[in-house]
């Protein structure tokens, strides 16, 4: 049965910007054992309400039942999961490789076939940044860790519907019933 | 060594201490007249009880510290009656207890740091039963918050898994909005405990108070779920298609008061019903369509009955562990039809066919007639269920009639016999609080309750030393009712503080102790999975008659079967509390019994030669870790129980 296959999904979760509503949400992931692979939280064009953006292995029971525990939390207003939309998901990273003046053009050059950018540049060491999808920004790594990574911070994903915007007016009224079946 | 001539207060030489029931009735026209103070100026710690004024508070369960002292001293301006509890945790189950017992509110008040880390027994109880609480903690100085000053806890750190919701307040006008929203959280959807923080510069600082009896907005809050139209055709369906049905109702029938469209359901489809422990009351026992208790001690024609079944109608209740046994062969013929507002409970432990998400009234009253307009067509099934009625029936065999009334009096005293007669001698009609353990579920076999509220008991938590206290909450919001607790030696050892809540208090609650030295249940899976090491159960009690009197309280020991009635007659004659110290066999065991994890059909039964040994193969089958040897079960009384002669079915 499909149901039981557990596959990375996406959930765009709407919260009233409160104090404690991201530990309220972090803490019932925990509670209930549901595994994080990425959590980002962030402002939204609207006042009062933050954006969070979590990425979870779940099998679609699961998923279902995340998403109405989600519900129950006082101050959030809406969970989309779009794991199955046409979306834009990205992900940021810096990453500091060793960089000797010998290999400065190398590297610029996989910057360039990366689409990454070279944002520092000291005697021994480039920062590259790179914003992406998961899988680019490993190819890179990849390629970097072969140059000496000194140090990397990675974000977690914020992923976005493609196409007309879900209306934002509607939040904080009721959202639609939870498809259950 | 010279000792102090102390008199203890009591209603006859201290008027403070008039009667509980008395003095809430009496404040009850001081709150009905109370000067509306909307708009004035006043302490935030005023606002706190003109606030729980306005949500029609009358009684509250607290206990004083440093932290939240300004609300105390401010408490005395306010007609609500306050109940100094000995333990804070007691103050949670009071709360609860009262809840429970109303259907409304409860609300417990503690001071910061240890007193509000022990309401969170309580507060942990309440939100595993869903029941709707409000917990009042006073916290330090808004500006000490995070610096680890005398006691400061985070408590809203600490009870964010175990509330519903939580606050932090600290300033003295946002303590009424917030009690307003915490009131309306808890007690709105599926009910539970809200905690409000409130720093102490909060309740000392002025604002005006403001109040809109309005429900507040709350734009992320959704507690009202409509049924979806095609789900209950779906559901129409089934059932009329049924021809082996069993409702399961769980608690969620009783908080939406659809006791009556249950019976309805249940004598219009001729569907048996099968309860969950809080699900008692919810259908009366005395109908004979309610099969009784399910789960891991329901008895085994109920279990059979919900394995055989090709259709279980779930009604407010949520596939605990406890009732349904090893997951992969639960109920393996039937479909599953769920009908439960919280929409997170779906398919959580069970795969149903059906969801309806909805408050119970509100999914009955559309399934009913959806039902009677596809009935014609069921009729095939419908044919069939009365074959499934006499099956039921006729699996209930020699234990269906082990009417311990009629079995010899060996001179012997069980539990069972002690719940028996409590129920005869109360006509059925006590409102039963009980605690958590072997008696709990002997109460839940022997005693027939036949109206909602009227068993209250900590299910999904298990709380020991919840009886007592709870029952205290209970009679605050039920004067008139015949309040019992039972409880076990170990759980009532765990609150009996509150035995003295009850004395100063000077309300009426008679105590049933099932004392049989030891912690029974633990002592009965020591018996049954553990080779017989009674490691750490058995347990000394202290006089209890004398620990009764010593709070100036009556108390009287049993140790016959023959004294039951009478004692129990009696203790509803006295005018105060009583204690009665029932003395009953010691290594009794509740049966039949599912063992934890093990198939639901899969039961430990009483052997025929009731020498309070388990049946070798049912233990062996549960092929469990735990599971020593099928050997060592057994042996451990011999010449055991004889009221249960009943036959190898039981």
């Amino acid at each position: 049965m499909t149901a039981r296959k557990h596959i990375l999904r996406t959930f765009v979760i709407f919260v009233e910007d409160r104090p404690g509503v991201l530990n309220r949400a972090a803490s019932l992931f925990r509670r209930r054992g549901y595994n994080i692979e990425s959590l980002n939280v962030g402002q939204t064009h609207v006042p009062g309400i933050s954006r969070m953006t979590v990425v979870i292995e779940a099998d679609e029971d699961s998923a279902r039942r995340i998403e109405a525990n989600l519900y129950k939390l006082v101050n959030v207003l809406e969970v989309r999961e779009i794991t199955h939309e046409a979306r834009i998901e990205r992900e940021l990273a810096l990453i500091k490789v060793n960089a000797p003046p010998e290999r400065r053009t190398e590297l610029m050059q996989v910057a360039e076939v990366f689409r990454a950018r070279i944002v520092d540049m000291a005697t021994s060491s480039m920062i590259f940044e790179i914003t992406g999808s998961p899988d680019r920004i490993d190819g890179l790594k990849q390629i970097l860790g072969e140059h000496g990574i000194l140090e990397m911070v990675q974000t977690g994903s914020v992923a976005m519907s493609r196409g007309a915007a879900p209306p934002m007016a509607h939040l904080g009224h009721r959202p639609t019933e939870l498809e259950i079946q | 060594m010279s000792v102090l001539p102390i008199e203890l207060p009591t209603a006859a030489n201290d008027p403070m201490l008039v009667c509980a029931a008395t003095a809430i009735q009496q404040l009850a026209h001081t709150r009905a007249t109370f000067p509306d103070h909307r708009g004035q100026v006043l302490s935030g710690a005023q606002i706190i009880w003109e606030s729980l004024l306005r949500e029609h508070v009358e009684v509250i369960f607290g206990y004083p510290g440093g932290a939240i002292m300004p609300a105390y001293d401010a408490m005395i301006q306010y007609p609500i009656h306050h109940v100094l509890v000995r333990h804070e945790q007691g103050g949670s189950h009071m709360a609860d207890g009262y809840a429970r017992a109303s259907g409304r509110v409860g609300v417990c008040l503690g001071t910061s740091g240890p007193g509000a880390t022990n309401l969170v027994t309580g507060i942990a109880t309440a939100m595993l039963d869903s029941i709707p609480m409000i917990a009042i903690t006073g916290q330090v100085h808004a500006h000490l918050l995070g610096s680890d000053a005398f006691q400061e806890i985070d408590i809203t750190g600490v009870t964010l898994p175990i509330t519903k919701h939580n606050y932090l307040v600290t300033r003295a006008e946002d303590i009424a909005p917030t009690l307003r929203e915490a009131f309306y959280i808890a007690r709105s959807g599926r009910p539970g405990p809200v905690l409000v923080d409130i720093c102490k510069n909060a309740q000392q600082e002025k604002a005006p108070f403001v109040w809109d009896d309005a429900p507040p907005t709350l734009p992320g809050y959704r507690p009202v779920h409509v049924p979806k139209s095609a789900e209950i055709e779906k559901a129409a369906a089934l059932i009329n298609n049924a021809k082996r049905p069993v409702i399961l109702a769980g608690q969620g029938v009783m908080k939406a008061n659809a006791s009556d469209l249950l019976t309805q359901l249940a004598e219009s489809t001729g569907t048996p019903i099968a309860m969950t422990l809080l699900g008692i009351g919810g259908f009366p026992a005395s109908h004979p369509l309610n099969l009784g208790m399910m789960g891991m001690h329901g008895e085994a024609w109920v279990n059979n009955a919900i394995q055989e079944s090709d259709l279980l109608i779930a009604v407010g209740m949520r596939f605990d562990d406890r009732v349904t046994g090893r997951l992969a062969t639960y109920a393996p013929y039937a479909k599953k039809i769920h009908i439960e507002l919280d929409p997170s409970e779906i398919n959580k432990n069970v795969k149903v066919d059906v969801a309806i998400i909805a408050d119970c009234r509100a999914a009955l009253s559309e399934l009913l007639p959806a039902i009677a307009k596809g009935a014609a067509a069921g009729d095939g099934a419908r044919g069939e269920r009365s074959k499934w009625l006499a099956r039921i029936d006729a699996s209930k065999g020699d234990s269906a009639v082990r009417d311990i009334q009629t079995l010899p009096d060996s001179g012997k005293l069980f539990a069972a016999h002690v719940i028996h007669d409590l129920w005869r001698a109360t006509s059925g009609n006590a409102l039963v609080v009980s605690d958590v353990g072997q008696h709990q579920m002997w109460e839940a076999q022997y005693y027939k309750h036949d109206a909602p509220r009227m068993l209250l008991t900590s299910g999904g938590l298990g709380t020991m030393g919840f009886a007592l206290p709870a029952a205290i909450g209970a009679r605050f919001a039920r004067p008139n009712a015949d309040v019992w607790v039972v409880v076990g030696d170990g759980g009532f050892q765990m609150t009996a503080c509150e035995l003295t809540t009850l004395a100063q208090e000077n309300i009426k609650v008679n105590i049933a102790i099932i004392n049989n030295g030891y912690l029974g249940m633990v002592r009965q899976w020591q018996q049954f999975f553990y080779g017989g090491r009674y490691v750490s159960t058995p347990i000394r009690s202290p006089e209890f008659v004398k620990l009764a009197e010593a709070h100036g309280l009556e108390g009287r020991r049993v140790t016959n079967r023959g004294e039951v009635m009478d004692t129990v007659a009696w203790a509803k004659s006295r005018p105060g509390s009583v204690l009665i110290d029932f003395r009953v066999e010691q290594e009794d065991s509740v049966y039949p019994m599912v063992p934890a994890g093990a198939d639901l059909h899969d039961m430990i039964r009483r052997t025929p030669d009731a020498s309070g040994t388990a049946d070798a193969k049912a233990v062996a089958a549960v092929g469990s870790a735990a599971v020593d040897t099928a050997k060592n079960v057994g042996g451990m009384a011999a010449n055991h129980n004889p009221i249960f002669e009943t036959g190898a079915d039981e």
